[in-house]
This record gives C-alpha cells, structure tokens and sequence, in this order.
C-alpha cells in the first residue's frame, strides 16, 4: 500500500483514499490556439506519454480530503515517492536534477521558457 | 539440423536410459556479428515472429535477443485465457487468426502446448453489460466466429458453483460463450516456438540486454547489446512493457504506458470448474489448472510501474469480485501471486507494423490480452519485416491510427478483461 501526503490539505492516507490521474504537465496545445493545431500536436496530448522506467511525475487527487488535484513525483521501479507538490507548480529543483530522458527534457524546456 | 522428434517411443527410449540422454530443446549460441534480421525480446510474440519468419519466410538468419531469459516477462505471467469474440473487426481477424492457430499448434511445433478449448463464459451482471455482449455478439456471427448468448440457467448448468442467487448486487443475467476460447500451456507456448525456431536455425540469444540502437540516415544498421554489436538491417522490437525503453534508443515516442497486472493461484483442489469465467463488471476471471490451482486474475493497478510487484489494493478488489461470483472459493489459500508489466495503449488495441526508422518495426500494445494472440501476432509481424510492408491484418494496427483518430477501441468493449 502505497502512503499518499495531500500537499493542499496536509492529510496522508493509503493509496485507495486517492485518484490517480496519469502523466503530470501534459498541456492542452487546443486551448491556446484552437484553429492551429495540427493532427500530430493533438495525438501526442491524447496519447503521447513519458513512460520511464524510474522517476516519473504523475497528477493525483486527493479523493477522500480536500477534492484538490495536485502532484506527485515518484519512482516507478521503487514506488517511492520523491516529492508532492502543487497543481500549478513544478517540483523541487533537487528532483528536477534527477530526471531523466523525455522528463528531462521537459524541465529543460520549461525552465527554458520562463527566463 | 533436424531434432528427433518428441513422441511416446522417445518417452520409452528415454525411460530405458533413466532420461540421460535428452537433447537441449534449444542452443545457447554466442551471437554472430551480423544478421538478416534481429528480434528483441524472447516471449511468445517474439519466438513466434522468429519461428514464422524462419518457417514462411525462409529467412533463417536472424537472431532474438533476450535481455533475461526465454519466456520469462509475460509470457510466463498470464492467466493463459485463449479466445477472439472481441468487438471490432481488425481484432476478430488477428485474434481469430491466432485461435485457430492454436487448436493444431502441439502438432505444428512437435510439443505439447496444452491447447484445452474448454469454453469461455464472460458474464453479464448489469443490463448495460448484457446489451454491450448482445452488440459483440451480433459482430462476431457476421464475422463467423462459433458463439452465443446463453441464458442464466444455462450458465449455472456450465458452472455449477456460481453464485445464481438473483438477489446479489450483480446478479447473472446471462453470458457471452465462446466454446473453442479455452486455456493453454504459457510457458509451454514459448518453448515449443523456441525449439521450432532453433531447429531451423534461429540463435535464441539470452542474457544479452539491448542498450543502443544504431541507425544511419535513418535507418537502421545495428544493435548495441551487452554482448557486444550485432549488426543488421532489420529490427523487430517486442518487448511488450520495455518497449518505451527500448523505443526510445531510436527516438520513437510510443504512445504507451507501462503498468502491473497481477495474477495468483489457490492451492490445488479436485476439478471445481471446467471452463473459463470473466467477470467483467466486477473485475476478475478464473479458471482451473489441470494441477488443480484456480487461476485468477483482475485489473491494473492505477499508476505507471515498472516493478513487477502489483497494488494490494488491486489484489483485495480481484479477490472481493470472485468471492462474491463463486463464495465456495472463499476459505481457499492461495499459493503464489506475482505481477507482469503490461503496455498500454488509449484504445487497448496493440501496435503492429513499421515505425518513422527504417527498417524498425514494432509489435506492442498487447496490454493485458497478449498471451491469446501470440501465433497470430507472430504471423502477420513476420510477413511484416520479411515483406517491409504491413500484413493486411497488421495493416489497422499501425501506430499512425493515433494521429488520424482511427481507434480500434476495445477499451470499452472488453472492459477489465481482454
């Protein structure tokens, strides 16, 4: 049983007690600009997903507390979890650093865009 | 390099020598540095795509390289449920393909695979669940597939200790049968397709992990491997919950997500149930090993895994869903539990055929129905890399269905149970 710590309202509980809702950080390119996506843009929010074989990121919400979605950074050979953070945030910059592949690629890219 | 055959007179023969002299099922060869073809990943859709491209296709220089050893991912993980009455019409004909495969597979390969067509009964237990199979139903006669509706009195004749009582929370409300699905012998699977394959030459290559794949100009020219290059200028990868991993050595993203599906089986009792139950609504299914084990398994658990080590959660949930279909299991012990890593697709239908390298070509997807399919899979992925063109039954499988929102959405029609 995995041990879940809600960061909006501070509560831990088992696993069942929240939802997991898959891939962290996947933005809807269709919001932005509704006309101008192509095919490949809307597969790849649909359906493109970072799948690693250690630290992931992932939306969770916590079901049987607050009702808040937010986010969970966890290691899926290990299970463990390395961080939970807000629904508008990113997740510690010592968790950044140890992400690999297409995460760290993301990360690159946001932090890219927000100087 | 013709095996002798395995038949009752070499049991005798071999029983006169207190079985010394039994030959290797297959060789353990150092892996050769260049070939016409290489398959990644030694479970039963990748010895079958080996042993068809050998035997169809004449091309008997190939390898499949295994990064553990032969048959032990999912093929050695499953519930080994074997039926084709899925929904749409790309499924029926590679899962039908498959079927009929199966039912002279033991005579084919000269090795007892344990093909036991004994009828698979996916129960109704909601109207809407009853009306879902009615449509399935109606599909699979246009298709001609053998299966029908029966009624609740019906299932209670085939499966004596369920629970009929139409007073439950889901009661039965009738079944979808398929009396040619059944079960067979998993490991059994991948070893017979190993030894046909090895027999015409195919170098099974295990403990030889895949860490690069090189390409030029876009096509691919060789393997990096823990043993070393192997150069070739044909890749097929089939390494079903690995196959982002390995994927992503070439730059291909797959629209894939890695998860644990778990299993388990009681204690041996005397025969209790002699066909195939799923439960779909509730999440579970079961049937009974000819050791006696009832095997069971359910659904997913909710998150990306890697660890072969399913949720206890999922487990409880698969455990509570049959308790309720068959109380008289509900004092047994069980024996063993274990997990696979299972890829996912969004319509839970697999992916077969070319990818944006040449000459890679990917079959994946199978999520948590692959065992089922493994001849027919083998088959139509085989004619895929030998003719560098999608087989026509490969040909809805393709990876691009995603960008051109052609689904073969099975998701719903299949729920928990595929």
């Amino acid at each position: 049983m995995l041990l879940v710590t809600c960061p909006v309202c501070n509560a831990t509980g088992d696993e069942t007690d929240f939802h997991f809702g898959g891939q962290a950080h996947v933005a809807r390119p269709a919001t932005a600009n509704p006309e101008g996506i192509t095919d490949e843009q809307q597969r790849d929010y649909l359906f493109a997903r970072i799948n690693p074989k250690g630290l992931h990121f992932e939306r969770v919400r916590c079901d049987r507390g607050c009702g808040k979605w937010f986010h969970a950074a966890r290691d899926t050979m290990t299970m463990e979890f390395k961080a939970f953070y807000g629904i508008t945030e990113l997740p510690p910059d010592d968790v950044i650093a140890q992400a690999k592949g297409g995460w760290a690629e993301y990360f690159a890219m946001r932090k890219k865009k927000q100087k | 390099m013709q095996k002798p055959r395995y038949s009752v007179f070499s049991i005798a023969r071999n029983a006169m020598n207190y079985h010394k002299d039994w030959e290797r099922a297959w060789r353990s060869p150092n892996p050769k540095a260049e070939y016409d073809a290489v398959i990644v990943g030694a479970g039963g859709h990748g010895l079958a795509t080996a042993y068809y491209l050998a035997k169809n296709h004449k091309m008997t220089n190939i390898a499949v390289v295994e990064k553990g050893w032969l048959g032990g991912g999912n093929t050695g993980r499953n519930t080994t449920i074997i039926r084709s009455n899925y929904l749409q019409d790309p499924s029926i004909a590679i899962y039908e393909l498959a079927r009929s495969l199966y039912e002279d597979l033991s005579q084919e390969l000269n090795y007892n695979i344990m093909f036991s067509p004994r009828g698979v009964l996916m129960l109704c237990q909601t109207q809407h669940e009853l009306r879902a199979f009615q449509r399935t139903a109606h599909a699979n006669r246009l298709a001609g597939l053998d299966c029908r509706m029966v009624s609740p009195a019906e299932v209670k004749e085939i499966v004596p200790i369920i629970n009929d009582d139409p007073n439950c929370r889901y009661p039965i409300l009738g079944a979808y049968y398929q009396p040619r699905g059944g079960t067979g012998r998993h490991d059994a699977v991948a070893w017979g397709y190993a030894r046909g394959a090895d027999d015409m030459g195919v170098d099974i290559i295990q403990n030889c992990e895949v860490i690069g794949i090189q390409r030029d100009g876009g096509k691919v020219v060789g393997l990096e491997t823990t043993r070393g290059v192997i150069k070739t200028k044909k890749v097929g990868v089939v390494t079903a919950g690995h196959v982002t991993t390995v994927m992503d050595m070439a730059g291909v993203r797959m629209p894939i997500e890695s998860q644990c599906l778990q299993a388990l089986v009681s204690e041996p009792i005397k025969p209790v149930i002699d066909c195939v139950v799923m439960a779909n609504t509730v999440h579970g299914y079961m049937s009974q090993s000819d050791k006696g084990e009832l095997v069971i398994g359910g659904g997913t658990d909710p998150y990306n895994n890697y660890s072969q080590r399913g949720s206890f959660p999922a487990l409880e949930h698969t455990i509570n869903a049959l308790i309720e279909t068959f109380p008289i299991i509900s004092r047994l012990r069980m024996l063993r539990q274990w997990g696979g890593i299972v890829d996912m697709t969004g319509d839970r239908s697999p992916i077969i055929g070319k990818t944006p390298v040449d000459g890679l070509f990917v079959n994946c997807g199978w999520g948590t129905g692959g065992f089922k399919a493994i001849p027919g899979s083998g088959w139509v992925f085989a004619d895929t890399i030998a003719n560098d063109r999608p087989h026509p039954i490969a040909e809805a499988f393709s990876m691009d269905r995603f960008t051109e929102g052609r689904f073969i959405d099975e998701s719903v029609a299949a729920a928990v149970a595929h």
